[in-house]
């Protein structure tokens, strides 16, 4: 009996002893990994790090070839540059024009979600099947038929032949399909018994019920209208339709040497989108678990 | 009358993105296919009548081009050194981080995601700033630990490590989150079973998780892979194609061939070449998936 008692004590003792040592080692690997994971995140900050303190740096200072970390002659002449020399102020526009469409054609993607989740209709797995199948169709193989293609139509060098292009996408119809799947049949039944129209159904009904995956997409929707790049390049030659990705572009070659001030350029481009991005980023990280990226 | 209009609904609900997708994405693989038979150029635009069919001239013609064949060397260059270096930070960082308690950790989702949202006109013109020979914060770092200077862009080898080290930087993100989201399916109680029987961490991640994280490792790499082979952007505004097409891509040959020499037809070639290219290593590599998951 005492025998027992003894041992289970030492057995306690023992226990203890290596749920501490393990608790220790545990903590201690947390700290590691915590350690790890800041240094590969300033590694990854400091392209940004650097184009923002560059962008307030005067053009000489830049110029050093021994750089200080912060600006030592605070100005904010290059963003006015980019406003007087440059044309930013119009590529901005262009951009936003681009990005009030590129949300027309988020509306196009969720109404085809919508006919392809909640309508019985000859030939619907067919037409979804080529949807799809549009995925897979690498961008090089068809640059050159759609500017040929958008060339014949007459809308090179228009608004329309940079937007047009881009507008639907398979990803975003899949997205909305899979996720409008979920919505029940009877709330849209008892909407059109009341005597709704369709249109209506879909706007006051669908949409709202379909915000979570709205606001992955319409976060997304607006990150790749702001950032696009090569329709715009490709279809504007006139430099009033040039967004800001082709006007960056264009500094790049004009102001070369000039880093001051194609930081303050980049800065102006990237900074907005962080912002959006933080302010957001709960939605856009968690919708690709809701969209069952697993 | 009613049943008519239902009847036509869906059909109205899908034709906008019905129609588009059909004329920018369908359509083009069969003008695509048409061109590379002929040899449309700037004339051939402006009058069809002088366009001529030529064959399988174009196909012939490109793959005895020298420049076709460096851009297809400097593709697999990217492919190989590329998607694996994304493979490991991805999932190295996802792993971390989902091993991490403390409530910083969600900080760091954040922090690793942000290159893969910003315009890569802005990162490159950052980066070319970066790796700049003698204003650059890259060579400029090197001096102060006496290391030699680099030359980031100019030689043909570095150069394309450089446009890697970038695209890396902006690929980590969107795949550490894929890596994430099948960490958190993977269900706590085998990890619990596991610790029971007294296996240490490294066990659990090497017994567990990396077997049940087979699939969106599978899907990683086909996306990557895919990516890589039309990897574009980056040498396109970094270097466009230099030092001596030593980072020009094969996505990058035909944008050049198309847009700034005209070669309509040419290029349409190139492009088929591409897409059969990337048809058939994404089959070999579902081939191999299915092998690995017999034994």
């Amino acid at each position: 009996m005492k025998v027992e008692v003894e041992n289970k004590m030492k057995f306690n003792a023992v226990q203890k002893q290596s749920l501490s040592s393990s608790v220790k080692q545990e903590r201690a690997q947390q700290w590691v990994a915590g350690i790890i994971l800041t240094i590969g995140g300033l590694l990854v900050s400091i392209p940004f790090i650097w184009m923002i303190l560059s962008a307030f740096k005067p053009e000489s200072e830049v110029m050093q070839l021994t750089p200080t970390l912060l600006p030592q002659d605070f100005t904010l002449e290059n963003f006015q540059n980019l406003f007087v020399n440059m044309n930013f102020a119009l590529y901005l526009k262009n951009t936003l024009i681009i990005v009030l469409w590129s949300f027309v054609g988020l509306f196009l993607n969720a109404m085809a979600g919508y006919a392809f989740a909640k309508f019985e209709f000859k030939g619907r797995n067919k037409l979804f099947f080529l949807v799809l199948a549009t995925m897979m169709i690498p961008g090089q193989v068809t640059m050159i038929p759609v500017y040929l293609i958008l060339n014949q139509m007459q809308l090179t060098n228009t608004m329309a032949g940079i937007v047009l292009p881009g507008l639907v996408g398979a990803f975003g119809i899949f997205l909305f399909r899979q996720f409008m799947t979920t919505i029940p049949d009877e709330l849209l039944e008892a909407a059109r018994l009341d005597g709704a129209s369709e249109l209506r159904v879909f706007w006051q009904i669908v949409l709202p019920m379909a915000k979570p995956v709205m606001a992955v997409q319409g976060i997304l929707t607006f990150i790749a209208g702001w950032n696009s790049f090569l329709w715009p390049l490709i279809i504007a030659n006139d430099e009033s339709l040039y967004t800001l990705s082709v006007g960056l572009q264009l500094l790049k070659g004009q102001y070369g040497g000039n880093f001051a001030l194609q930081m303050a350029g980049s800065t102006f481009m990237v900074v907005p989108i962080i912002i959006i991005f933080i302010l957001f980023q709960r939605y856009i990280i968690d919708g690709y678990t809701i969209s069952g990226m697993k | 009358m009613k049943s008519f209009m239902a009847n036509k609904t869906p059909y109205f609900f899908i034709a906008p993105a019905l129609i588009l997708l059909t004329v920018f994405s369908i359509l083009p693989i069969f003008v695509a296919l048409i061109i590379s038979f002929t040899d449309l150029d700037l004339v051939g635009i402006a009058d069809w009548s002088s366009i001529s069919f030529v064959g399988f001239e174009n196909y012939k013609e490109v793959v005895s081009d020298p420049i076709f064949l460096k851009s297809i060397f400097n593709t697999l260059f990217y492919v190989v050194i590329g998607v694996p270096l994304v493979i490991v930070c991805s999932l190295g960082i996802a792993l971390l981080i989902n091993f991490g308690k403390a409530r910083i950790f969600k900080a760091f989702r954040v922090v690793f995601y942000m290159p893969s949202i910003t315009n890569v006109v802005a990162v490159a013109v950052v980066w070319s700033y970066l790796y700049n020979p003698q204003l650059g914060l890259f060579n400029h770092l090197l001096e102060l630990l006496n290391l030699p200077s680099v030359p980031w862009l100019q030689d043909p080898t570095m150069a394309k490590i450089s446009l890697i080290a970038l695209a890396l930087w902006r690929a980590i993100g969107l795949n550490m989150i894929i890596f994430l989201a099948a960490l958190q399916g993977i269900p706590k109680t085998y990890y619990e079973a596991a610790q029971l029987d007294g296996a240490n961490n490294w066990q659990q991640m090497f017994k567990i998780t990396i077997p049940l994280l087979r699939y969106a490792i599978f899907f990683v790499s086909i996306t990557t892979m895919i990516g890589w082979l039309q990897f574009f952007e980056e040498p396109f505004v970094m270097t466009n194609g230099g030092p001596l097409d030593s980072t020009t891509s094969v996505a990058l040959f035909i944008y050049r061939n198309g847009f700034q020499f005209s070669n309509f037809g040419y290029a349409a070639a190139g492009s088929f070449i591409l897409f059969i290219a990337i048809i058939i290593i994404t089959m070999i590599q579902f081939k191999l998936q299915k092998k690995g998951q017999d034994y």
